[in-house]
């Protein structure tokens, strides 16, 4: 049996759903009352596959220091993989995305395979940000692209499945 | 940021790092800025480009000496000892990966040996003569077999009395020999411990050997993966992750105090957080403070590890002050691509000494003749400075700059000050040292 170990960072503004998304993975919880994160910041997740190869994911979060944005390189230094997520319902969310994902093209690890998630995919009738300007930022940068809901568990196991191929 | 908190931190500093974590983990409410847009203040490790720019003025490094990514030039220096202890202590050990440093040696009668920390490596080491040797092995042998707790194994001394000298003394040791346990084994900076009770002393030669045993490189020290930079980012996470609130990039972190002279809050850009406490670096608070000191630095690019070391990737060499024929010890420490901190093929050594004339640079010359050719080689002096106001009356607690040693039990001893200081209580470091064993690739 095979092992492999990869460390998952998640990137985006506060109260984006973050640790809501980990949660839902981990613990197949949610809860809606959830603040600012503190005390959990480094959960892990093995996952097995069908050819009996296993996968452990190291997922830190931010713990809150992005909201100033005040968060240090250590945070991504190492990491595989970059999950940056942002709420459909705040164009402000998108636009801090972007800018994630500009920090990690400059100082991440040169190998790190990055995806856009566009989370709270409940919330239709607030929606502002198109799906279609999720899915072209997302080629343009050589992102994979997924919407999520924490809420109702909604493609949250596929975007992890994704980083296992 | 209007709003209450228990303690404001100014500077992310490794030493205001720390204090920051552990008191967030107590349950304190912390607020923690620094004027700068990155982490560390002194203690960040620079890139290649940064490198240029603080000491060159220039942006553009030649391209022979490689990617400026792949440099993590520290602006100060390495680990044992009781910092270990804080690491396993807070958990921090899961942020970070550390790596054991190679070798670890000592600079006598004009060579560089390595430092013998057993009795079998002491009868190996031709750092002694013959019968010093068997001298040296019956010393080493006291201080393994000595157990605080077990009278038999003190021999009849009790060495909360008899002093460092007197111990040494009934083993007819030479003044070199003295000079390389107290200065590279037992991490003195000075010969004032000759004359204190030699517990401590026996207790520094004890965690040596243990540190030594349990990293299994050869030496005692670690030292993380993309350099100690990394180590304030660390302990700023610990502090985030138990409720601390980061900002960088604060100009003007102004104090402000009531009527009382106590302090109420920190002001900048036009807001104000109160507390009830100020934790600070020294330039935050430069009105209650007095220059110490200076410390004089060397920072070299080399394509080959410092010679007469073995070939070690990562060494420390303690050049004891009398071996100079100075007042205070110089420190070599040297790290490569092996710990992340430079391109392949390149390493990074330090040079640093306590500056006792106005010409660092002449000071540092026999420390830097040691590591043989340098591609590059940069000076860095800064003051030292140590707080001279009473925390009982204004409730600031401001840090001491670091000093040139390169291996932190000075750092440490000043944060666990402080952290008493401000909550009252001691920090109790008593824990299980095998963790760290874990840590270690």
């Amino acid at each position: 049996m095979s092992f492999c170990c990869t460390q998952l960072v998640l990137l985006g503004d506060s109260g984006v759903g973050k640790s809501c998304i980990v949660l839902r993975f981990v613990r197949g919880q949610f809860d809606p009352t959830s603040k600012v994160t503190v005390g959990a910041s480094f959960l892990s997740q093995t996952i097995a596959l069908q050819d009996s190869t296993t996968v452990k994911f190291e997922i830190w979060d931010t713990a809150g220091q992005e909201r100033y944005a005040a968060l240090a390189p250590l945070y991504y230094r190492g990491a595989g993989v970059a999950v940056i997520v942002y709420d459909i319902t705040s164009p402000e969310s998108f636009t801090k995305a972007q800018y994630w994902v500009k920090e990690l093209q400059k100082h991440g690890s040169p190998g790190i395979v990055m995806a856009l998630v566009g989370n709270k995919a409940d919330l239709q009738e607030k929606r502002e940000v198109p799906v279609q300007d999720g899915i072209d930022y997302a080629e343009k940068n050589g992102m994979f692209f997924i919407e999520t809901s924490a809420k109702t568990a909604d493609n949250i196991n596929q975007l992890f499945e994704v980083f296992l191929r | 940021m209007d709003e209450e908190y228990d303690v404001i931190v100014l500077g992310t500093g490794l030493k205001e790092c720390i204090l920051s974590g552990l008191l967030s983990v107590d349950g304190l409410k912390v607020l923690h800025m620094d004027r700068n847009d990155y982490y560390g203040g002194e203690s960040t490790s620079l890139n290649l480009t940064q490198l240029w720019k603080h000491f060159k003025g220039e942006d553009k490094p030649p391209e022979q000496l490689g990617a400026s990514r792949d440099y993590n030039v520290d602006m100060f220096m390495m680990a044992n000892g009781s910092l270990v202890r804080i690491l396993i202590h807070t958990d921090v050990t899961k942020y970070l990966n550390f790596k054991a440093v190679d070798g670890s040696f000592v600079y006598n009668k004009s060579k560089i040996y390595k430092v013998p920390a057993t009795d079998v490596e002491a009868l190996k080491s031709p750092l002694m003569g013959l019968f010093e040797k068997r001298r040296a092995r019956k010393f080493f042998i006291y201080v393994q077999d000595y157990d605080e707790n077990d009278p038999k194994s003190h021999e009849g001394l009790d060495l909360t009395k008899v002093t460092a000298k007197e111990l040494i003394s009934k083993y007819g040791l030479e003044d070199d020999t003295i000079d390389f346990i107290g200065h590279a084994l037992a991490l003195y900076s000075s010969d004032n411990y000759l004359d204190q009770p030699a517990l401590d002393f026996v207790k520094r030669m004890k965690l040596y050997a243990e540190s030594l045993a349990r990293f299994q490189g050869g030496s005692p020290y670690i030292y993380p993966l993309y350099g100690l930079g990394e180590l304030p980012q660390a302990f700023a996470r610990l502090s985030a992750v138990y409720g601390g609130t980061y900002m960088l990039n604060k100009p003007e972190c102004k104090i402000e105090y009531g009527d009382d002279g106590k302090v109420i809050g920190v002001t900048s850009e036009g807001e104000t957080a109160k507390c009830k406490k100020v934790v600070c670096d020294p330039s935050y608070l430069p009105d209650k403070v007095k220059k110490v000191g200076k410390v004089a630095r060397a920072v070299c690019i080399m394509s080959h590890p410092i010679p007469d070391t073995n070939d070690s990737h990562s060494a420390q060499v303690i050049v004891p002050q009398k071996q100079l024929g100075r007042k205070s010890d110089m420190y070599l420490f040297c790290c490569s691509y092996a710990h992340n901190v430079a391109p392949k093929g390149k390493f990074i050594a330090f040079v640093s000494t306590e500056a006792e004339t106005d010409d660092p640079k002449v000071e540092l010359e026999p420390g830097i003749k040691l590591l043989g050719p340098v591609d590059e080689i940069f000076y860095h002096n800064y003051d030292r400075y140590e707080p001279t106001n009473d925390h009982t009356a204004d409730n600031c607690f401001i840090s001491a700059s670091y000093d040139p040693t390169t291996h932190f039990e000075t750092t440490v001893n000043d944060v666990i000050q402080m952290y008493t200081k401000i909550t009252g209580k001691a920090l109790d470091l008593s824990v299980d040292l095998s963790a760290a064993s874990a840590t270690e690739e």
